[in-house]
This record gives structure tokens, sequence and C-alpha cells, in this order.
């Protein structure tokens, strides 16, 4: 390649490429072709953003969290409690989730990013649970077991109602995903994330070329728990309800394994992963939740032996 | 005598019993080309971490231009220009060549922690980086990931990433290490080719590498400084000799 | 003290080969359900079903080993937490489908209900002997790890798995045998614990949370650490649980938190 071409290869990579607009356009028109099954695709469409703030930390700066649900579910009864007690202005009760879900990322991510790896892994896990338990044992607040009961969530602007069928819930959540998906993008090519792919490679040469490598972490850490939270507000106002699983380690689990079916590390890995993943789960625990787990397990060891980059990965094998 | 580039002062460092570093006093003067050599075990890579702060000294100081930089994390040191590179390449594997150049250059730069611009901008930075590709001849293999190039050229990557820093001293660890002999041509021709205003300490094995490289040559045996003097004077000791009786002698 | 019993498996896979198994748990399980099954339908002792379980799940988590953990040595963490928790929903299908969603209950022999009266207090003899064997084990592991070649083996080859190849040391052998040894520990404790950690299909999900609480707490790769841990753990456990009833686990988890920003690595983790 002449010098400008390769240069200028790098400059244009942030530029937007017209196959972006496919899962939009995916997702607008699911509006009008399933509408029976927009409450789905309305906590489909939260999902893929809780998936893209987990992507965040797992595919571009490596940190491996076996906790991230803890930020989705500060995020979940934050706006859940906002709505149960008088406020239920949807939009300052996500800002609300997003920021306490911020703090607490922030707050953990002091402690839980002195490590890596093993360590790194078990201390997110220590970090969930307490939370998890926490919730359990505020349950004057919480709800507790039975979850949080009484939420009462105004219309958006005044204007649009939560109805049963979902219409608001799926333009809602559609919208704000499209809002911290492009705040992501923009992360996601800035040298600010260039430099945590730098960090995911080779921390040790991270820290040779002058980068402070903690606080970049720290930083990606608490943007991540704060899209979580928005996302697990979102999931708390479409639904009117939360409760302890928002916390648990089988939802910090689960989003992993739609993030590996899409692709790791890559934007639109959620997009793929999450609706395959709920969408056969959905067919699947009605015919017969034991089996289920089988073959979700199944699939788990079968995709981390033979296709480790997820279906972004075989598109990529296919092409060259 | 002017302020040399780098200097350490009693550097010591020991793992309960066993001294890896005995107050060692070392000075790099400016545009040097100095080398550093030793028996296997010497201490010489710790003698870089040391440097570069990767690890903590037991005692001693370390100055930088005339200041001390003994407290300073590894980051700060590598902004008041202090470069090396790492005897087993460390570079951002996945990444393109011109990737890994990049990122140092913004780093460098102060445009690192960057949140909303994209990195496509700052098409300043990137030039930069690919000039220096050019200079060091890798300017073809730039979109290429680094894991994908054969060994030599990555390390050519590795200084070219290290030079990015725009360094006042340059540690090089083993720059030919585990180079086929087909391709270390190209970087004892790069090396001599560095700009005169920059210090750089060269540890390596090769003693060809290092006699038609160096000015001046330290030899550390087990944590000390056994001698130190122009290559000629090395090479005649008859200590130095008894030193590496016994070692397999590259050349 | 259980705890102890299955996470002491837990600490040697993860510290000593550097492995994350999540599904560690599986094999404690596994060891309670052979156990419980070998003395409910069969009517084996109790002593001789642990014996035989631990020698069971050992050899199972052999073909495991060799067939997929054996890949992913010393490649990204991401991998090994999916492939494990993978097993783990795996195993929680094929628990249910071969023995039922219920409980498994376990009537540990006479000869250890009721209590031993030490003249100060009397203790419940379960317990007793379940500490008793915590305190055992330990010995001999950190005898048999810390104080052989064996173990210098283990330690070497996961400080660097090359330089130990070089050295003539059949790495691929030796890390089967410790992951065995793991695993059977973790049998031995499931079914030496099945009447406090009850045995049900989610039995691994449901405690994958404390035994990585005990490493966590205790350090990677120490025999000695989880020792420590779990004893901790259990008496701070008891005495909030007296202390401030309606504040239940969380106490635990906060000082286990505490404890981790104290020491990152745990108790006895190798820096």
């Amino acid at each position: 390649m002449t010098p400008s071409r390769a240069v200028d290869a790098f400059v244009r990579r942030h530029r937007y490429h017209p196959l972006e607009a496919l899962p939009w356009l995916a997702a607008v028109a699911s509006y009008f072709v399933f509408p029976d099954y927009l409450a789905l695709g309305a906590q489909i469409l939260a999902t893929i953003l809780f998936a893209l703030s987990t992507d965040l930390v797992l595919g571009y700066a490596g940190i491996v969290t076996l906790g991230h649900a803890a930020f989705l579910g500060t995020g979940a009864y934050t706006a859940g409690i906002l709505a149960a007690h008088g406020w239920g202005e949807p939009i300052t009760g996500l800002l609300a989730g997003a920021v306490a879900a911020a703090l607490s990322g922030f707050l953990s991510g002091l402690v839980v990013l002195r490590t890596t790896g093993l360590a790194l892994l078990m201390q997110t896990l220590v970090v969930a649970t307490l939370v998890a338990e926490a919730a359990n044992k505020a349950s004057f607040i919480t709800g507790g077991d039975d979850g949080l009961q009484g939420m009462e969530v105004w219309p958006i602007c005044g204007w649009f109602h939560f109805d049963l069928f979902g219409h608001t819930s799926y333009a809602y959540c559609l919208v704000v995903l499209f809002l911290c998906w492009l705040a992501a993008r923009r992360i996601v090519h800035s040298p600010f994330g260039r430099s945590l792919t730098g960090i995911r490679e080779n921390v040790r040469r991270m820290h040779a070329i002058g980068a402070p490598v903690a606080r970049r972490r720290l930083t990606i850490y608490t943007i991540s728990a704060a899209l979580a939270g928005v996302s697990g507000a979102l999931i708390a106002q479409t639904t009117q309800f939360v409760s302890l699983s928002f916390l648990s380690l089988e939802r910090s689990g689960t989003v992993l394994i739609m993030l590996i079916i899409g692709g790791v590390g890559r934007l639109y890995g959620p997009f793929i992963g999450v609706p395959l993943y709920m969408v056969a789960q959905n067919r699947f625990s009605e015919i017969d939740p034991v089996y289920w787990y089988f073959w979700i397990g199944l699939l788990m060891v079968l995709v981390v032996v033979f296709a480790r980059g997820g279906v972004l990965g075989l598109f990529d094998r296919f092409r060259r | 005598m002017s302020t040399p580039a780098l200097e350490t002062r009693g550097l010591h460092k020991s793992f309960g019993a066993l001294t890896v570093a005995n107050h060692v006093d070392f000075r790099l003067e400016r545009g040097a080309r100095h080398a550093l050599i030793g028996p296997n075990g010497a201490g010489k890579t710790t003698f870089v971490e040391l440097v570069t702060g990767a690890l903590q000294p037991s005692a001693g100081q370390i100055h930088l231009d005339g200041a001390d930089i003994t407290d300073l994390p590894q980051a700060a040191r590598v902004k008041r220009g202090l470069a090396r590179t790492f005897q087993i390449t460390a570079l951002f594997r996945r990444l393109s060549v011109l990737e890994n150049v990049t990122l140092a250059v913004c780093e460098q730069q102060g445009v690192g922690a960057g949140l909303f611009r994209p990195a496509g901008h700052h098409r300043a930075a990137i030039e930069g980086a690919h000039t220096l590709l050019e200079q060091l001849g890798l300017e073809d293999e730039s979109v290429r990931p680094v894991n994908m190039l054969a060994y030599g050229r990555q390390r050519l990557v590795e200084i070219a990433v290290s030079l990015a820093l725009s360094p006042k001293v340059l540690l090089l660890d083993e720059p030919a290490a585990g180079v086929p002999s087909s391709e270390s041509g190209t970087i004892i021709e790069v090396i001599e080719r560095l700009p005169s205003d920059i210090a750089v300490l060269i540890i390596e094995h090769d003693m060809d590498l290092v006699f038609r490289l160096a000015q001046r040559i330290t030899v550390l045996v087990q944590g000390s400084i056994l001698v130190e003097g122009p290559p000629e004077a090395i090479a005649a000791d008859p200590e130095v000799r008894r030193v590496y009786l016994g070692e397999r002698y590259p050349g | 003290m259980v705890l102890y019993l299955i996470s002491v498996g837990l600490s040697v896979t993860m510290g000593l080969m550097g492995f994350v198994n999540l599904a560690h748990g599986v094999f404690a399980m596994a060891g309670g359900y052979v156990v419980t099954s070998l003395m409910s339908r069969w009517g084996v002792p109790f002593v001789p079903a642990l014996l035989g379980a631990a020698v069971a799940v050992s050899l199972g988590s052999v073909p495991i080993e060799r067939l997929l953990y054996r890949r992913l040595y010393g490649g990204e963490e991401l991998d090994q937490v999916l492939l494990t928790m993978g097993l783990v929903f795996m195993s929680v299908a094929g628990a249910t489908y071969v023995w039922g969603p219920l409980q498994q209950p376990l009537q540990p022999p006479t000869w250890l209900s009721g209590a031993v009266d030490l003249g100060v207090r009397s203790f419940p003899a379960y317990r007793s002997f379940l500490i008793l064997c915590g305190a055992v084990l330990v010995t001999a592991l950190w005898l048999g790890i810390e104080r052989t070649r064996f173990g210098a083996r283990v330690r070497a080859s996961v400080d660097n798995l090359r330089m130990a190849q070089s050295v003539g040391i059949d790495t691929s052998r030796l890390f089967m045998t410790t992951f065995a040894l793991g695993s059977g520990l973790a049998g031995l404790g499931g079914g030496l614990g099945a009447d406090l950690l009850a045995i049900n299909p989610s039995y691994a999900l449901q405690n994958l949370a404390y035994f990585l609480i005990v490493v966590a707490v205790g350090g990677l790769g120490s025999i000695r650490g989880p020792f420590v841990a779990a004893l901790l753990l259990g008496i701070a456990d008891s005495g909030f649980k007296y202390l401030l009833p309606e504040f239940g686990a969380f106490f635990i988890y906060t000082l286990t938190m505490a404890i981790l920003l104290w020491r990152p690595r745990g108790l006895f983790g190798r820096a």
C-alpha cells in the first residue's frame, strides 16, 4: 500500500458503513412485522444494550467479569424504587439508574481492578454476590424475594403510555439503545478506545509507552457500568417489575454466552448473539426447561472449542 | 562533565538473600552508544526493569537527565523520555503495525485518552507513525497484524514503537535476540542510523553487534559492574575473558 | 469446613494449573450423588462409599480433562469460564435427568450422629468429624505438595511450561494427575458434606459463589489458605448470625471484600 493509502484507510476507519444500518432497519421492521412479540422485542433490545456494555470491558479492555449483572440490577432497582415511590418519570429514572450504576462501577472498580486474571474474576463475583445479598436483606426497599412491587411508570414525555402490547416499550428501548450504541461506537473508535485494545493485547507494552493503564481501565469500567445500569432501568420500566434475578450470577453468565455466540470485541456481536439466544430460550424453555440447560451448556462447550469467534468470527473466516 | 542522560547511584535490589543488583553506579552519557554485556543471569534485564520502573529498587537512585526519577511510576518515566524494547517481543499482537506505532505516538502526544473524537481525526499522529515506519523500512507491512510478521520484522516494529515515544534515552534489550542472521543485518543498520541525540544502551549477547555499535561497554557480572571502558580495552581484558570462559561465545 | 474440603481441590486446579474451573462444583456434586446412591440403593457403609466416590469422580474427571480442559491450558480466561460454565449447565440437566429434581438426603452413620463430649462443651459429632477430616487433609496435602517432588514439578510447570517440558517433566500427565486429584477431593468433599450442602441438580450453580469466595480469600494455589479461609469464614458466619441475625450472609461478603481489599490475591496467595 502506498503511504497515503495506508494512512487514509486508518483515518477513515471510523466512518459509517452502509451495512451498519442493517440492524437498525431490522429492528424498525420488526416493529411492524412482529406486532405480537413487541414485549419480547423490547427485552431483547434492552439486553443488547447490556451485552454491549459488557463487551466494552470484556471484548475491548480484556477484563473478564462474572459480576456485571450487579450494575444492571443497580440501575434496575434505582429506576424501580423511584417509580414505586411516586417518581415514575421514565427518562429521569433512566438517568438516575445510570448514575447509580456508574457510581457502583467506579467504587467497585477501584477495588476490583487492582488485580488481573483469576483474582479479578473472583473479585467481580464477590462484589456481585455482595450487592445481591444487600438487595436481599434490604427487602423493605427492594421487596426481597418477592420482587419490587407497585411500580408505576408515567408516560414518556407525558404522551406515550406504556401499554400491555409493548408498542411504547419497544420504541423506547430502540431509541435508548441507538443513542447508547452511538456513544459506544464513538468510544470504541476514539484514541481511548484504541488504547483499550492495547491494554487487552499487551498490558506490559502499554505501560512501556507511558499509558496510565489503571486509569483507563477504571474509566471504561465506570462507563460500562453506567450503560449496564441504563439497560437494567429499561427492563425495569418496561416490565414494571424488578427482582433479585436481575443481580444473579446466571444473568452475568448468560450475557457472556450471548456475547460469545455473536462474537466478542466486535460492536455488532450483541446484535446477533442476543436475539439468537433469547428467541431460542423463549422457545425451548416452553418445551422443556431442563433440556434447555443441557443444550445451551453443550453449545457453549462447542463454541469455545470450535467457533471461538462467534457468528461474526465465522463470517470472517468465510470471507478469507 | 555534562549531565549524563541516565545515571544510577548505588542502585541495589535483593530478593531476600539473593542480590540481583549490587550497588550499581552507572552513567549513560548524552548521545552515547553504550553496551551492557555479561553472562546469563548477570542481572542485565533486571537492571533495565529497575531503570524503567517495572521493578522497585531496594536502595539507590535513578536520575534521568539530571532529575531524580526513582519514585516515579513507569508511565511517568516514559513521558520524561525513557523508552525501552523488550527482550521477548512485546507488541499488540493482533493489531496492525501502523496501529502499534500510532498507539505509542498518541500516548506521546498526550491524546491517548481522548474519548470523543475518533482516532482517525488525529491525522498528524498517524502520519507521524507512518513516517517512522518508512524510516525503518516497514511501510509495506503497515496494515498487517504484527503477529503475522517474520520475527526479525517484529523486532523492528518493537524498535519503531519505542522510537515513536521521542525518547531521550533508549534501552534496547537484546534487539537481535532470536532473529535469524539473515534478518539481523537490518536491525543493526537501524540501530546505527538512530539519531545522535538519543542516548542508547544496548543489552546484547551478540559480540559482533556489540563491537560494531558500541563506543563504550559495561560488563555486568552477578549484579555488579566488573569493568567498564572502550571496546578495545574490554576485548583485551583478561577478567572479561575469564568470565566468559565456559560460556558459548556467540558471534 | 465442608467448603474447605471441596474448595481445596479448586485451589489446587486454579492455582497450580492456572485454570478457571467453574465446574468444580460439578465434581463435588457427582461425589455427593455417588455417595448417596451407594448408601441408599446398595447399602454401602459411609466410609467405603466416600472412598468409592472419590475414586469414581477422580477417574471420571480424566476423560473430561483430556478431551476438553486440555485444549485451553494457558489460554484466555474467558474461554475457560465459558467452557466450564457450559459444563455446569450440562450437569444441571444431566443430574435432573438421572436423579430427578429433588434433593438426595444423606443418612450419616450412627457413629457420627449425636455429640462428642470434650468436657468443656459438647460438639456435634458429624461436624467434628468434618473438621478432623479437614485438618488431616490439609496436613496430608501440604506434605504431599509442598514437600514432594510431585509438588515441585507441578509448581515448576505452572511457572514456566516450556522450561518444565524441556527439563523433561511430562507436563500433560502431571496436569492430568493434578486435575484428577483436585476433582477427587471435590467428590470426597461433596459426599462428606452432603448433609450440609444439599445434593440437588443445581448444586454446582448454587454453591459456586461459596467455593470461589473460599479460594479467593484463601489464596490461589495455596493449600493452607482455603483451610484458614473456610475456618475464618465459618466462625465469622456463625458469629454474625448469632449477633446480628437479620443481616445474615451480608457481613460475610463484606468481610470477604475487606480481606480482598487488603490482600487482593488472598491471604496466602502467591503474587
